[in-house]
């Protein structure tokens, strides 16, 4: 019972990354009508702010300790970071040590621009041309931007730890009285995963401006002849959902160290959760998300690999491949949507 | 009088078959001009360094990189000369390699053995390499090692740990200096024994390739000699980035040790991972849980920051060994670059300058001439102590670092602690060993190429 609770949370936890990323990805393709591959890379931008962020926080000046000594024998230089020397030792460790929670409030407007300035500067000029230009275009602007990362981080995980307040484990089967420990992150991950979603939901729903949108994703023209510009307001839908992308980065940094691929390894996993949610349809992402989390979870257990071998690497495929052929505009397509 | 109608195919089919008529001799006569493939006819000799320059080794590629350039220069008698002070064979003499001035052409593996075959090929053929060095994967030291086999080309292989290297795989034109599975698990299973007890229940989290099954099976048959309990053996896709639900079922597996026979991004992961299910601060079986990494390296240790310490594994070499050719190399590597060198580093010159030396003790460039100067070839002075390369299969045989995660580093490049240097004698082996190949492993002969 504990391991398919723990599979459960698992799956959760990983839906919560594929939800967060296919939300984005079905955010753009309903309102622009682009297939953005390089959305996995905005995931990886916002890993790396929170990787840019802890090295701004650890800018250092050098002090010689001649007491020690490094590889070659000389006296060791030793780095104290200016913030450990303006707030105090105790309260710059503080600080850095919370640089990833910290990168939210830096990768959100960073983000933002990011979005504004790629679909500004490149995407724009493709929304007339067909779906498979735009693959095209925007597979070789992933490749680009994460050959750019590479230049400037290397190739090699960076290490990107939660503050030490967040970094244990918690038993999560206190209250029913089971012993199921799980990772403090992965459950924060979870929760700050739901917020945005509901906050993008709420978002859509409540306000003037998402009522727009939403009339602009059904029908553009009727929009735009209502005299709405309604461009603009998918512009920033855009950068809205490079934001949504940047913060699952972000908060992902601890879960995993980055490094200039973690895009791509998303990325082809996302596109198979908005087609099963159904193009264009942002329940259909998020609901897709968790479903196929949670079954990549499952199949990755010693007793569904011992029983179907390989299972773990095709579970995701399969279960796309049984919903399209049952339901060919996936969880909850809408109809018309990549149908002309 | 005869009428002949001259048609374009027909002109086309007759230029063919004169072009091939007129080719033939030539190539005959390149073929039997030469000794041997590529035999270096100028002033100047080509070798071929084949790292990862792009894809996730990167970083390890351009490490070798630098090993290899410096290994160039100190062959040319530029810079302090670095272990050519050291090297017990004193056969170069700092003036190239036979006379020639060395020189060096490059290309990228991208860790995939299609494309570094393709590479290796290009400097072969275009290039004129008369030796190919490097990489960063089993995968591509076997496609690689086999092109230069049929090309008749030497191969010195860089990074490169599973046992089929110079097991099953091996060749008559490849040598290996890295260490391999079995030797780690031989190494590490003594001081596992006297950390962690003989009463131990482990489970093995394998990446689903070649070089995770040797590990595997080598690290499973020296735990087990020691009296440990295989409890799971789960072969995880190389693809993997999350292993969050692989880890999960160890705690409830009865399991106290968890081994990760994974490398690169997947063991930086996989320990994160572990680490962030609380699985060192566990108590299972009246015992504290134990976490095992076989195979290190200086950069996956970086990679996974702090969630190395104490962890134990293995490695090839360790720029804090405290021998002459080790503190020569670090110095001269150090001096030049500001950073202490990797172990793939530490391969890769070691390796450059062996085949250098091969070349003069034999006096010829020629591949088979070269295999019998390193068959059987001892030497120290190149930073892994006395060494030597068995002519049955070979493979370098030294002494094996066991290492562990440093509880306090004082840099980044001390994250790791030598805690034992295990013998050469306790990770020998024999060249038919069932793990290698048996009786049907075979090196061939050597072929030079024409």
């Amino acid at each position: 019972m504990d391991s398919i609770i723990l599979q459960i949370l698992n799956g959760l936890d990983k839906g919560s990354a594929y939800a967060l990323i296919a939300l984005g990805l079905t955010l753009i393709f309903g309102t622009l009508g682009v297939v953005n591959f390089a959305h996995g890379a905005l995931f990886m931008i916002g890993a790396f702010c929170a990787v840019t962020l802890q090295r701004i926080l650890n800018f250092s000046y050098e002090t010689i300790d001649e007491t020690k000594k490094d590889f070659l024998g000389n006296p060791l230089k030793v780095e104290t970071p200016y913030v450990e020397s303006w707030f105090g030792p105790e309260m710059g460790a503080g600080i850095i040590e919370w640089s990833v929670p910290l990168a939210i409030l830096f990768c959100i407007p960073v983000m933002i621009a990011v979005g504004f300035a790629m679909e500004r500067g490149l995407i724009k000029f493709f929304y007339k041309r067909t779906h498979a230009d735009q693959i095209l275009v925007t597979f070789g602007l992933a490749i680009v931007l994460q050959e750019i990362i590479k230049f400037y981080y290397g190739a090699n995980p960076i290490p990107t730890p939660a503050p030490d307040a967040l970094d244990g484990v918690i038993n999560m089967g206190a209250i029913i009285g089971m012993d199921i420990t799980y990772p403090i992150w992965r459950v924060v991950y979870f929760c700050f995963a739901a917020v945005i979603i509901l906050g993008i939901f709420a978002f859509l729903q409540f306000t003037t401006f998402g009522m727009v949108v939403r009339a602009g994703m059904a029908d553009r023209e009727t929009v735009g002849i209502l005299g709405i510009n309604i461009d603009r307001r998918f512009t920033i839908m855009f950068g809205i959902a490079a934001a949504v992308a940047g913060l699952a980065g972000v908060m992902y940094t601890p879960i995993n160290p980055p490094n200039y691929h973690m895009g791509m390894d998303f990325l082809v996993l996302s596109f198979v959760v908005v087609v099963v949610g159904g193009m264009g349809s942002l329940p259909g992402a998020v609901l897709a998300g968790f479903i196929l989390g949670i079954l990549e979870s499952f199949a990755s257990t010693a007793w569904a690999t011992s029983l179907l071998p390989g299972i773990n690497q095709v579970i995701i495929y399969l279960v796309a491949i049984i919903i399209l052929l049952t339901r060919p505009r996936g969880l909850m397509g809408r109809k018309g949507v990549m149908e002309e | 009088m005869s009428k002949q109608n001259l048609t374009r195919r027909g002109l086309l089919k007759t230029s063919a078959v004169a072009g091939a008529g007129l080719a033939v001799p030539t190539i005959f006569t390149a073929q039997s001009a030469a000794a041997y493939m590529n035999e270096p006819t100028g002033s100047t000799v080509t070798l071929g360094f084949n790292v990862p320059q792009t894809g996730p080794y990167a970083d390890e590629g351009a490490d070798e990189l630098l090993a290899q350039q410096l290994a160039v220069e100190h062959i040319n008698g530029e810079g302090d000369g670095g272990c050519l002070n050291t090297f017990t064979s004193k056969a170069l003499q700092g003036n190239g390699i036979l006379g020639k001035k060395v020189d060096f052409v490059t290309g990228d593996t991208q860790t995939k053995s299609d494309i570094a075959r393709a590479s290796a090929k290009s400097m072969i053929e275009k290039d004129g390499v008369i030796m190919v060095n490097g990489g960063s994967s089993s995968g591509v030291a076997v496609a690689v090692q086999s092109l230069c086999q049929e090309a008749g080309i030497i191969f010195m292989a860089g990074l490169t740990h599973s046992n089929d290297t110079t097991g099953k795989d091996r060749k008559a034109n490849g040598f290996r200096h890295f260490f391999n599975a079995y030797m780690s698990g031989a190494a590490l299973a003594p001081v596992l024994q006297n950390v962690y007890g003989n009463e131990r229940r482990a489970y093995h989290l394998t990446a689903d390739y070649n070089w995770g099954w040797t590990q595997e099976e080598s690290i499973v048959a020296y735990t087990e000699a020691i009296g440990w309990e295989t409890v799971n053996t789960v072969k995880t896709p190389l693809a993997s980035t999350d292993f969050s639900s692989y880890i999960a079922p160890v705690l409830n597996s009865g399991a106290d040790v968890l081994v990760l026979n994974h490398y690169g991004g997947n063991m930086v992961n996989s320990l994160t991972n572990a680490i962030q299910f609380g699985l060192l601060d566990k108590e299972v079986n009246g015992q504290n849980f134990a976490i095992v990494v076989p195979l290190y390296s200086e950069l996956m240790a970086t990679g996974a920051g702090e969630n190395i310490k104490g962890v134990y594994g293995s490695m090839n070499y360790n720029w804090q060994l405290d021998n002459e050719g080790s503190k020569t190399f670090v110095q001269s590597f150090g001096e030049k670059f500001g950073k202490p060198p990797s172990n793939s580093a530490q391969t890769c010159y070691a390796q450059v300058l062996l085949y250098a030396d091969a070349c003069e003790r034999a006096g010829t460039f020629n591949p088979c001439g070269v295999v019998e100067a390193l068959e059987g070839f001892e030497f120290d002075g190149l930073g892994n102590g006395p060494t030597l390369y068995r002519a049955e299969d070979h493979q370098c045989f030294k002494d094996v670092l066991v290492v562990r995660g440093a509880e306090n580093p004082t840099s980044a490049y001390d994250t790791l602690e030598i805690v034992d240097i295990t013998p050469r004698a306790q990770v020998e082996y024999v060249p038919n060993h069932p793990m290698f190949g048996g009786d049907e492993a075979s090196l061939g002969t050597c072929n030079p190429g024409v």
